[in-house]
């Protein structure tokens, strides 16, 4: 499904990511962790297309996203779902509306969208919120609204870089509840996250990045973290 | 997307206002050289129309001999027209403009009126030419001519228009900068809405059209502003200038006219803030991907 084949990213002298090579299947649930600075977002940014590798090639099911033109980016991302550890919502669209955004995008009709949008809102638990506006929602409810934003597309892959970053341990684990339910119904999720516990919790597989290199991948991972001798 | 147009527009009400502002400003002094230009062609148009040569003729001058003398005039193919005026005729004419004065019209006679030849060229760089002709004919007593009048006057038509295209030029050059600047600070204001756009699969049309119709309404309200100042100074000035410019028929400005000024200014406005809003986009989006 998504086929990293040595893959490099420079960012002038910098380099992000060096020869990254990785497979992940259709309906996998993977985590990508390491330290900040390992070359998570990347990763992310190079999938979305917002970055175009160095070198290397980047396969999405037949899609082979760093040839695909920068007219057609738009069609390419309508395929994928992202959810950003900052939300990235519209501080002046309701809930209901920051959901139906995507699907306003790609021009759906307004009866379709409402039907789309209110499925999604209770399957995140958002139908009850669907008025408010973000300043009045809850870290874990713009959280759930963003996944909510991701996924009302039904988009075969759902990237997700840090969800869980802003929120404490228990709407942490609320969010990760849900991103295993849209998994178990045959998304494929990538997760970058540097949360031990999240990562531990799930025994999914685990890559890890460090200094813009794969130094692990194991199929059911745990986060390791360096120790310190004192 | 007007739902959005509008939020746009109104999120930051000054800087639309001083795009609008500048854009006016521009638009009127364009719509102004505009119309200075069309009605000195107007004023040109009537000087040419009129008879510009006039050859007074000897008392003695038979009408065979004044018949050959059109003929030769006629002959140099520089002559739109020649009308012969009788003595009667130029009394008639006297009469007619002194109408208001009997003490000049008691005193004046046709026999001390001289008959004339008014001829009208078919350029003006014809007049020299006839003159030349008729100084030398016996039978001509003297020529008058407005040569200088028209030449005067087609000079000023020339620098005003050249003047007028420079000022035209500089003004919508910095009514397209102005838009560029406004469009870009609005992008920039809204950089990361753009970009979350862009990440939930937008396309470039839905992202950027509305900056390209706000680019382009502000082009809209300036030229309606603009063509109202404009009509207003116009009405303000009409019954000056119409005892000023007494004859010429010029005033008052015909609605049509107006009407053609306004589609000229939407036109243009149009241009102004499409060009504005695209160069700003352009800008940006090499940024984006």
């Amino acid at each position: 499904m998504i086929v990293f084949t040595n893959v490099t990213k420079k960012f002038g002298k910098i380099t992000a990511l060096e020869d990254v090579s990785f497979n992940i299947d259709k309906g996998e649930f993977v985590f990508l962790t390491g330290p900040s600075g390992a070359g998570k977002t990347t990763v992310i940014k190079l999938i979305l297309g917002e970055y175009l590798p160095s070198s290397g090639e980047i396969t999405v099911g037949e899609e082979k996203v760093n040839k695909i033109s920068r007219k057609k980016l738009y069609l390419w991302r309508r395929k994928l779902g992202v959810v950003f550890q900052d939300y990235k919502l519209f501080l002046d669209k309701t809930v209901t509306e920051n959901v139906a955004l995507p699907l306003q995008i790609q021009g759906i009709s307004a009866a379709e969208i409402r039907e789309r949008v209110e499925k999604t809102l209770q399957l995140v638990g958002l139908a009850e919120r669907a008025y408010l506006f973000p300043a009045q929602l809850a870290g874990g409810e713009l959280q759930r609204t963003s996944l909510a934003r991701a996924m009302v597309g039904g988009p075969e892959v759902l990237l997700a870089d840090e969800p869980t970053g802003n929120l404490d341990p228990d709407t942490a684990s609320e969010i990760m509840k849900l991103l295993k339910e849209i998994n178990d119904k045959g998304t494929t999720v990538l997760m970058a996250t540097h949360n031990e516990e999240i990562v531990n919790g799930c025994k999914e597989r685990v890559i890890e990045l460090s200094k813009g290199k794969v130094v692990r991948d194991e199929k059911e991972g745990r986060y390791r973290r360096k120790c310190s001798k004192t | 997307m007007f739902k959005n147009l509008k939020q746009h527009i109104f999120r930051s009400p000054y800087q639309s206002l001083a795009a609008v502002l500048v854009i006016s400003f521009s638009l009127f002094l364009i719509s102004v050289f505009f119309l200075l230009g069309a009605g000195s062609e107007e004023i040109l148009r009537y000087f040419e129309s009129r008879p510009q040569l006039i050859a007074y003729l000897k008392d003695e001058a038979k009408p065979q001999e004044i018949e050959l003398l059109k003929a030769k005039i006629e002959s140099t193919g520089k002559a739109k027209k020649i009308d012969y005026v009788s003595k009667e005729d130029a009394l008639k004419t006297y009469r007619h403009l002194f109408k208001d004065k009997p003490l000049l019209l008691e005193m004046v006679t046709a026999k001390i009126l001289p008959a004339s030849l008014e001829i009208s060229p078919t350029n003006l760089s014809g007049i020299k030419e006839m003159a030349d002709i008729l100084k030398k004919e016996f039978i001509v007593e003297d020529i008058d001519f407005e040569e200088d009048v028209i030449s005067t006057l087609s000079r000023f038509i020339t620098n005003l228009r050249l003047v007028g295209i420079i000022v035209a030029g500089i003004l919508l050059l910095i009514s397209v900068l102005t838009v560029l600047v406004i469009i870009g600070m609005k992008i920039s204001q809204r950089k990361e809405e753009i970009e979350i756009l862009k990440l939930l699969g937008a396309s470039s049309w839905y992202v950027y059209l509305p900056l390209y119709f706000e680019g382009i309404i502000f082009g809209w309200l300036a030229a309606g502003i603009s063509w109202g100042l404009t009509y207003g100074l116009i009405l303000y000035t009409t019954p000056f200038l119409v005892n000023f410019f007494s004859g010429i028929p010029i005033f008052p400005v015909s609605v049509f006219s107006m009407m053609e000024v306004l589609g000229g200014l939407f036109g243009l406005g149009t241009i102004v803030g499409f060009l504005g809003s695209f160069l700003a986009v352009i800008r940006f989006s090499r940024s984006v991907r």
